[in-house]
């Protein structure tokens, strides 16, 4: 898989930039799987096979080895998934990959990590306290710094990339309030976080993908994906950018869209753990709740300005105001993403009780009493019912909707509506270079949160009575990336330079190198049995 | 449920009057008369009965973000309870869509504003969603130590286990909380020291500039819409403030908690006059910290109340 995926990065090859997305891309996944490999000994070795059907009907690891196997599963999916500290090779993977493949890179193969890590952890006895405490704290780092970074990026797919790290922190924090559910015995906990976890593992697929097919859609038309060249595009492509903008206020979490739903239920887990656990195992469920409130408010900030300063507003470029509307072909997917994104927001009962089989398996219960937690029908309110009144809140508020929209053509129809410019404060030539960019909307986020994100400003300062020219950058690059993986990498580099000589090309010394190697390893095994 | 019904249309009608009233408090300050209580009513009449003014560079999503708006205020109405009688809507978990449609409503706002192209309206709408990130963690975790002291994630059952008795036990938790969402109240309602709703220049302003080429329905809509907000956020402070009395008969209960908490709305209404009239706005690179502050406040009142816990 992580073979052809680099290929399908690398499909752009002749540029420069790729090619390094593709390289990071590929020695990533390769260290995930490096971790891998010894949790499937620590597994098979704990019970004495390799078949999975063995590894789930002997969950008889002892508590070490089950510790060393979550620890590993966690760095070598997380890996795949993206979460921080892991994270370096998604935001260049998904920027230099062609326009189709990230929505199958973030929607498909990342969720394949959390696949792999929900199976880990149905083969594993029950979790001590702090395997839930540090997915939570790995999930709100992901989701806060996640989301901060994709609101200081100037690149629409940059975005949408460090996006999908939030949204997989969002994801951890849900796995995390489920197993602290299971070690805490409190089985409803368990139960919601993980419903509401793998609600939004689907719902992400569904948002992202849009998103990025969106993104896909204005690099195409225009040919920039640079968001402070674009603006005013839903002239232009008037279906796209409802279908876009479904897509922006579902991974914000709003309702009546599909983020709310998986969104509530990961609330809500870690709302119940806040008001019932007592003493310090409450404060990790407080860290999950505070997270998610300040992802929601930054998540905001963000897609409002993708929303409005990609596709509102007018053009800030010649590119962008000659864009042209792809085919059909190119936005057919995104209305059917979009339908789906409401579609799933408005059956949400209906989904969470489907769910009851998968986290079944997860957490070990009964069939019955995850089925009582999650489908509506029992005694007590269920998952389904809670997410039931949601949806009957939101119908109720279309319907509202509905009603103001007609009283509102009411009241218009006979009345006059004049068109002019935007207000300029009595300017009398404003210029579309004019408008706020997206640099500009996010700067005083930026500067609140600026000692955590570090951005770098270049400013040349108009000088004299006359200023010929002044200039302003900024950019923020990835700290992870410059101050932990590139010295680690660069020190790494240095020490396996010097064993080059090593390496000289002669093909008679290598073959040498085999026959001692044979020799020493023929050695080594019949001196054992000796 | 008839109860519950009457406190909404209770609400969708007297909400502009909490205007009327911080704008006579305001008036009374500086030795004037002030408008007359029923001048938000006669704009809003006025404002209905306009043609419209569109920029040619706005789209349908200028003229759509009022009327969602609208729509997700009036669903997070249905969501509080007030007097003794709880919600049309109540469900345990209710307190996260109630914040959610307010982000809802805010996200609407921001996007019609930069529809414009405006760069007054997108300096207004980077300033509106840099303080709701911060006020909306001081919401909810706020919203988290009153759940956490009443064991229940229903509005309306928080409500009524709000009692004297509790307030003698957690009293400083709930203080806190309430300081907290006062600073909340006054940043989402863009009140003094947040945002001056008269100041007269673009550049100075936040929630009003985002506005600024709205006009006619559409800016009725926003105004209703923003009273509105300001009775929800205003009735779940006083929800989650004022204890719940129990005068032995329900009819009584009935209608003495009502009063109550509409006594509660006026203290409330007046209290930001006051507010107003008596500060200046903090200037713009102090407001996060005030928000902060907030957010801290909150903080401390679930620390509180492990400790107590």
């Amino acid at each position: 898989m992580a073979l052809a995926s680099y290929f399908l990065v690398v499909f752009d090859h002749e540029r420069e930039e790729v090619q390094e997305a593709g390289w990071t891309y590929l020695i990533a996944s390769h260290l995930g799987a490096a971790f891998l490999l010894p949790l499937f000994l620590v597994l098979g070795q704990g019970v004495g096979s390799l078949e999975f059907a063995d590894m789930a009907a002997t969950p008889s690891l002892s508590p070490g080895a089950a510790n060393l196997v979550f620890l590993l599963a966690v760095v070598g999916f997380g890996t795949k998934i993206g979460w921080m500290p892991l994270h370096v090779w998604v935001p260049d993977t998904y920027q230099q990959a062609p326009g189709h493949t990230p929505p199958v890179l973030s929607g498909v193969m990342s969720k394949m990590g959390v696949y792999g890590l929900v199976r880990v952890l149905t083969l594993l006895p029950d979790p001590p306290l702090w395997w839930g405490w540090l997915l939570i704290i790995v999930g709100a780092l992901s989701g806060f710094l996640g989301i901060l970074y994709a609101a200081a990026q100037h690149d629409l797919r940059r975005l949408l990339a460090y996006s999908s790290i939030e949204n997989v922190g969002i994801i951890a924090i849900g796995l995390g309030t489920g197993l602290l559910g299971i070690s805490s015995h409190h089985s409803p906990m368990a139960v919601i976080g993980f419903g509401g976890a793998l609600l939004h593992v689907l719902n992400h697929s569904l948002f992202k993908s849009l998103l990025f097919f969106g993104a896909g859609v204005v690099s195409h038309a225009t040919g920039t994906s640079d968001l402070n060249s674009l603006g005013g595009l839903i002239k232009r492509m008037p279906w796209v950018t409802v279908s876009f903008a479904v897509g922006c206020v579902a991974i914000c979490g709003l309702p009546p869209f599909n983020g709310f739903a998986s969104e509530f239920l990961i609330y809500l887990s870690a709302f119940y753990e806040e008001v019932i656990l007592r003493g310090v195992s409450g404060v990790s469920a407080l860290a999950g709740i505070a997270a998610l409130a300040m992802i929601g408010g930054a998540a905001t900030a963000c897609f409002t300005m993708a929303l409005g300063i990609v596709f509102l507003g007018s053009p800030r470029t010649p590119a962008a105001a000659a864009a042209i509307a792809p085919g059909w072909r190119m936005q057919v997917p995104m209305y059917l993403l979009a339908i789906g994104c409401l579609g799933v927001g408005l059956t949400a009962p209906q989904i969470v009780g489907g769910l009851s089989p998968m986290v079944q398996s997860i957490t070990h219960y009964e069939p019955e009493a995850v089925s009582a937690i999650l489908q509506s029908g029992g005694e007590q309110p269920s998952a389904a019912d809670l997410v039931g009144y949601v949806v009957q809140a939101t119908t109720g508020m279309l319907i509202l909707l509905g009603l103001i929209v007609a009283f509102r053509w009411w009241l218009m129809r006979e009345r006059t509506v004049t068109e002019s410019v935007t207000w300029g404060c009595g300017y009398r030539r404003p210029t579309t270079t004019m408008q706020y960019t997206g640099s500009s909307f996010v700067q005083p986020m930026l500067d609140v949160f600026f000692q955590t994100l570090w951005t770098r400003k270049t400013v040349t300062a108009p000088t004299g009575l006359f200023p010929s020219n002044a200039s302003f950058s900024s950019e923020t690059p990835d700290l992870y990336k410059e101050l932990l993986y590139a010295p680690v990498f660069r020190r790494t580099a240095r020490l396996i330079a010097r064993l080059r000589w090593l390496q000289h090309g002669r093909v008679h010394l290598y073959v040498l190198y085999l026959t001692i190697t044979i020799v020493l390893l023929l050695v080594w095994q019949f001196g054992v049995e000796q | 449920m008839i109860a519950s019904l009457f406190n909404v249309l209770l609400a969708l009608v007297l909400a502009p009057f909490l205007l009327s009233v911080i704008n006579r408090t305001k008036a009374y300050y500086s030795g004037r008369r002030g408008p007359v209580l029923l001048q938000p009513y006669y704009d809003l009449w006025k404002l209905l009965h306009k043609g419209a003014v569109y920029s040619r560079t706005t789209s349908w999503i200028f003229q759509a973000g009022p009327m969602i708006g609208l729509a997700a205020v009036i669903t997070a109405l249905l969501l509080v309870p007030m007097g003794s009688s709880p919600a049309p809507l109540n469900f345990p978990g209710d307190i996260i869509l109630f914040a959610y449609l307010l982000g809802l409503m805010r996200f609407c706002t921001v996007v019609s504003a930069l529809d414009t192209g405006s760069s007054f309206e997108g300096m207004g709408a980077s300033r509106e969603v840099l303080f709701s990130a911060l006020a909306e963690p001081a919401l909810i975790l706020g919203l988290a130590a009153v759940a956490r002291e009443t064991g229940t994630l229903t509005l309306s059952r928080m409500h009524m286990a709000i009692t004297p008795e509790l307030w003698g036990e957690a009293g400083l938790v709930l203080a806190s909380v309430t300081a907290a969402l006062i600073i909340v109240f006054l940043t989402e309602n863009s009140r003094i020291p947040v945002d001056d709703p008269n100041t007269h220049l673009e550049l100075t302003m936040v929630h009003e500039v985002m506005v600024l080429d709205h006009g006619g329905v559409d800016f009725a809509f926003i105004q209703y819409g923003a009273a509105l907000k300001m009775w929800v956020l205003g009735s779940l402070i006083v929800a989650l403030v004022l204890p719940a009395q129990d005068f032995g008969s329900s009819i009584i209960n009935g209608i003495g908690n009502l009063l109550i908490d509409l006594t509660g709305m006026l203290i409330l209404a007046i209290a930001v006059g006051v507010i107003e009239s008596s500060m200046a706005r903090l200037r713009l690179i102090r407001v996060p910290q005030l928000l902060v502050g907030a957010g801290a406040l909150s903080v401390l009142s679930l620390i509180l109340g492990k400790l107590g816990g």
